[in-house]
């Protein structure tokens, strides 16, 4: 893995001539975790596909660099609020999707490594049907670590599950994905307060950046200043709407 | 339960059937009663057993050939768009003859024999297989393609992996279908030219006015399209991710 390098896109996109969003320039920080906090279709889950190299449909113009200057979309690990985990396959055989996929040999003892760190031993023959939604995103995660790669993009990966289990995986993530950049697209004020790093709120006419709170993440959900800042975030978040 | 209910249906079926008879007196070189009719078969049974043994092969073969030939042409459909604009109204077109006009040419190119009534079986299910078949590889969940593309696959690994996989449900309900059409092919095919099979037992008998064997015959030969469907539907079972 190369080290995690800082990430830019400047530019803007629309769709069909009508404009998707502003111009904006988007900064993710080497190894910290960005948080990008937007309602529905402010188009933060093109700005992330466009970053995952994947079809947005939209048109964009602008640039996606790294500071090392090499290549991104081949340098990120992607992670959406579906498992995507093969219905066909067992938990062992998603994690090591992505080396089955390229016709690599699959690190054996890095796949039971991970699994065990996910707490999942129990579960690796089984399939994803007979798992609960915390325990498929789990794998997933695993499958996301797997790929050991430098750059990791969640798009909301957590918002389909219960409040427990959320701030459970939330702790999780951001443990296991400490020292990569991150990039986390995200509706959930809460979320963007215990994770962010950098916190970017994203509307119609643009990014407005937002002081993040000063404990380390992921910060304690009962944390004053962390609920705080997502007091502060809704209230960006209402303004934008009214 | 299932079997319950299957037991229930054919009795009240054969209760109508028996209503039917006796209700309106007709003889029985026109409707034959239950009780004739079994007793008829069981007198025949190794005659027809040996037609059901024809029809049989002539029906699993076909199936097989069949089976083989639409995962073919839905996996090349699926991989070229040059064949899916040359290739598919012509599969379409095929679908718009009445197979039943095409049956005196097979038997005309083909022969008398066994692969005139395979071929037979092979046009009805070619195309059920083709398109779901096909139709489950065009609508891959776009999430795992997202998912794959960030990782580097190959096309050709995309396919075999996961376009492949997540497409045997569709080819399992398509098969289930050809199950069910494969002997109606086969029969067809021994009614425009044969000396053998239950279709041509069922002519036979007609025209001889023994109805009473007809419906023996025809009874066996809805009887084995059951079962087929039944085992086929069990041998999919695990493509359609029912067994998981």
């Amino acid at each position: 893995m190369t080290p995690p390098p800082d990430l830019i896109l400047s530019g803007q996109a629309s769709i069909d001539g009508a404009p998707l969003f502003a111009p904006l320039t988007l900064s993710l920080k080497a190894g910290q975790w960005t948080c990008l906090l937007g309602g529905s279709g402010v188009g933060k889950t093109t700005v992330l596909r466009l970053i995952a190299g994947l079809a947005t449909g939209a048109a964009f113009t602008g640039e996606i660099r790294a500071s090392d200057g090499l290549p991104v979309a081949e340098r990120v690990a992607y992670m959406a609020q579906d498992d995507l985990l093969l219905p066909w396959a067992t938990v062992a055989q998603n994690v090591a999707l992505g080396a089955r996929l390229r016709g690599e040999r699959v690190d054996q003892d890095r796949r039971a490594r991970l699994i065990e760190r996910m707490g999942l031993q129990e579960h690796m023959t089984k399939r994803p049907s007979e798992l609960s939604g915390g325990q498929r995103q789990r794998v997933a995660l695993a499958r996301t670590l797997m790929e050991d790669k430098p750059i990791i993009l969640l798009d909301e990966p957590f918002s389909a599950l219960d409040a427990r289990t959320r701030a459970d995986m939330q702790d999780l993530a951001a443990e296991a994905l400490q020292g990569r950049t991150v990039l986390l697209v995200t509706h959930d004020p809460a979320e963007a307060a215990r994770l962010g790093q950098s916190i970017m709120v994203m509307t119609r006419h643009g990014l407005t950046p937002c002081q993040p709170p000063h404990a380390p993440v992921p910060r304690r959900v009962d944390d004053l200043e962390t609920l705080e800042t997502q007091g502060a975030l809704l209230k960006l978040l209402r303004e934008e709407v009214a | 339960m299932k079997t319950l209910s299957a037991i229930a249906a054919t009795l009240f079926a054969l209760a109508i059937w028996q209503a039917i008879v006796t209700l309106t007196g007709l003889p029985k070189f026109i409707l034959p009663g239950p009780a004739l009719v079994a007793e008829t078969w069981w007198q025949n049974r190794w005659l027809i057993a040996e037609h059901t043994w024809i029809t049989a092969i002539e029906v699993l073969i076909g199936l097989a050939c069949g089976t083989v030939l639409g995962v073919i042409t839905a996996l090349q459909l699926a991989n070229s768009r040059a064949a899916r604009v040359l290739v598919q109204p012509m599969l379409v077109f095929t679908q718009a003859l009445p197979v039943f006009a095409l049956a005196p040419l097979l038997t005309l190119w083909l022969g008398y024999g066994l692969w005139s009534k395979v071929a037979m079986a092979v046009l009805i299910i070619y195309f059920p297989i083709t398109s779901s078949f096909f139709d489950g590889l065009m609508r891959t969940p776009q999430g795992y393609l997202d998912l794959a593309r960030t990782m580097q696959a190959s096309p050709r690994s995309v396919l075999w992996n996961i376009r492949i996989p997540a497409a045997l449900p569709s080819l399992a309900s398509g098969m289930r279908l050809a199950a069910v059409y494969a002997p109606i092919g086969a029969v067809i095919g021994e009614w425009v030219g044969s000396s053998q099979g239950l279709g041509y037992l069922m002519l036979l008998a007609n025209g001889r006015a023994k109805t009473d064997l007809m419906f023996a015959a025809m009874l066996t030969l809805g009887v084995f399209s059951i079962l087929l469907h039944l085992a086929v539907r069990r041998a999919t079972a695990r493509m359609a991710g029912e067994a998981r």
